[in-house]
């Protein structure tokens, strides 16, 4: 499991359109760089990132090696209803991953 | 004519060689990112404008350089923009992140951190709910530590 | 010539009559932050988009957890780190009364494992070690570097400050030349740092990752070709002394960002 940081607001105004950052721990490792050993370094990135908010898909985004390690993605979201948010992190060597955090509107 | 106060014609120099240096017509795209742009559109005609790349024009370190793409668009079920692409001219590989948006975000925003090889060109394009492309093409200029390990 | 070679001669050169090195006083201290583009200092002032705070986190984590079964947890003696911790890390390296000897953060908290909770020790540069580190020092944020005034320490500081005047390497340059002459001038298009340590461990995009003081010291020393002091050497420790004196006064800032 990788370490997360999400940053939600814990409440918002129906209508209000909040920021959604988000981090992952995860060396996005490129497969262009030599190791030590002088031999590639095979290709081991996060290949795709997702956020339901109360279970419907709002922002998905395709990523690749040219995307910094520890990957930070930050997004809107205009929130209409409590709920949840899960965020879901999909990669190479069968990395799957997903957190949750909740929102409650006024 | 007037003749301009000395500090008020370098700042007017200034301001316009600074809008040089981030504004560029469609065609200086170079052909590697026209590529790109091409497949993503598969052809459509692009406009620049709309579209805010946003990212330091000179880059202390090429391996994490926060970017944010923006869109000027109401996010609504009629006007939305569906999709954020962005392409880069000299990095190994041309793409950088496809970004997937719905109405639902009420903004269209996206903010991440990418890796620059090189000195390069990069584009941002929108693809919106009714079907047209919107563009901006940035220069970054990257330096290289000279100290590496 | 290439360009790097062109630079480094031309230094070379200006090292042949520059004046003994004006240090960076009390006065002229600047943290590497203020060198930084807008976007860095907002990546290390954000702690959502700041990557060293994922290593913070791993640092809480083995706080709070056992490093045993049944042995003690930092958390057991020490409780919560935000209060028993606040200060501790602006006042190292400190001297070690039992080893006799300086000791930086990671040391310590290594003799704690050693010590007191039955556990190895971490090898240098770990990634257990790095966070846990960085937990400790983060809780210092925003706190003046008062380093330790124990007298013991005084003699490795002294050799600390000869060793940062000294010439090293094939490119035979000194510490002092491009940090405290040259700092705010610039070497292949990057701004040269006062080369301060307030912000350790730091994030280095240069290495994608969180990193030590010495991590950074031998990266120096193998850029002006010379052989790095060794992990355990009592030259390493005391140029880390040297260097937090010199530091003094800024804020501490871990996890900093650094290009």
């Amino acid at each position: 499991m990788a370490r997360t940081r999400i940053q939600v607001p814990a409440t918002a105004r129906r209508d209000e359109v909040v920021e959604i950052r988000t981090l992952i721990a995860h060396t996005m490792e490129t497969g262009y760089r030599a190791g030590s050993d002088g031999r590639t370094l095979p290709r081991d990135i996060l290949r795709r990132f997702s956020c339901r908010y109360n279970g419907e898909l709002v922002f998905s985004a395709e990523l690749y090696p040219a995307i910094a390690a520890n990957p930070y993605l930050a997004f809107s979201l205009r929130v209409d209803a409590s709920g949840s948010l899960s965020f879901t992190w999909e990669g190479d060597n069968g990395f799957a991953q997903t957190e949750s955090a909740t929102i409650t509107v006024t | 004519m007037m003749r301009l106060h000395q500090p008020t014609r370098r700042a007017a120099l200034t301001a316009a060689l600074g809008l040089s240096l981030v504004w560029r017509p469609a065609a200086a795209l170079s052909n590697e990112l026209a590529g790109a742009l091409r497949g993503f559109t598969g052809g459509a005609p692009t406009r620049e404008g709309r579209v805010k790349f946003e990212i330091e024009p000179l880059v202390e370190n090429g391996n994490a350089v926060p970017i944010t793409v923006s869109v000027d668009s109401p996010m609504t079920a009629a006007d939305h923009v569906r999709t954020i692409a962005v392409f880069n001219e000299k990095n190994p590989q041309r793409d950088v992140f496809v970004a997937t948006l719905s109405p639902r975000l009420g903004k269209a925003r996206v903010a991440t951190r990418i890796r620059l090889a090189t000195t390069q060109q990069l584009v941002a394009v929108a693809r919106l709910s009714d079907g047209s492309h919107w563009t901006h093409t940035v220069d970054v200029v990257v330096t290289l530590a000279a100290c590496l390990e | 010539m290439t360009p790097r070679r062109r630079i480094v001669a031309a230094l070379l050169w200006l090292g042949g009559w520059l004046p003994a090195a004006a240090q960076t006083d009390g006065a002229t201290r600047r943290s590497g932050f203020d060198a930084m583009s807008a976007s860095l200092q907002a990546m290390q002032r954000d702690d959502a988009q700041n990557p060293g705070m994922l290593s913070v986190a791993d640092g809480e984590a083995l706080w709070r957890g056992a490093p045993a079964p049944g042995g003690r947890a930092c958390a057991d003696c020490h409780g919560d780190a935000r209060q028993s911790l606040r200060g501790v890390a602006a006042r190292y390296p400190d001297w070690d009364a039992i080893d006799r000897r300086p000791v930086n953060l990671a040391q310590r908290i290594n003799l704690c494992r050693t010590r007191n909770q039955a556990a190895p020790a971490w090898p240098p540069e770990s990634p257990e070690l790095l966070s846990l580190e960085a937990y400790v020092a983060h809780q210092s944020r925003g706190l003046p570097l008062q380093p330790s005034a124990k007298p013991e320490l005084a003699p490795a500081r002294a050799q600390g400050r000869e060793l940062f005047a000294q010439r090293f390497g094939q490119l035979n340059l000194a510490c002092a030349l491009c940090h405290d002459a040259l700092a705010g001038r610039r070497l292949a298009g990057n701004p040269i740092p006062q080369g301060h340590v307030n912000g350790y461990p730091t994030y280095r995009l240069e290495w994608q990752a969180l990193g030590s003081l010495r991590r950074r010291i031998r990266n120096c020393m193998t850029g002006v070709r010379a052989e790095p002091f060794a992990e355990g050497s009592a030259e390493m420790a005391a140029l880390e002394l040297y260097l937090a004196q010199r530091s003094a006064g800024l804020l501490v800032e871990t996890p900093a960002v650094r290009p």
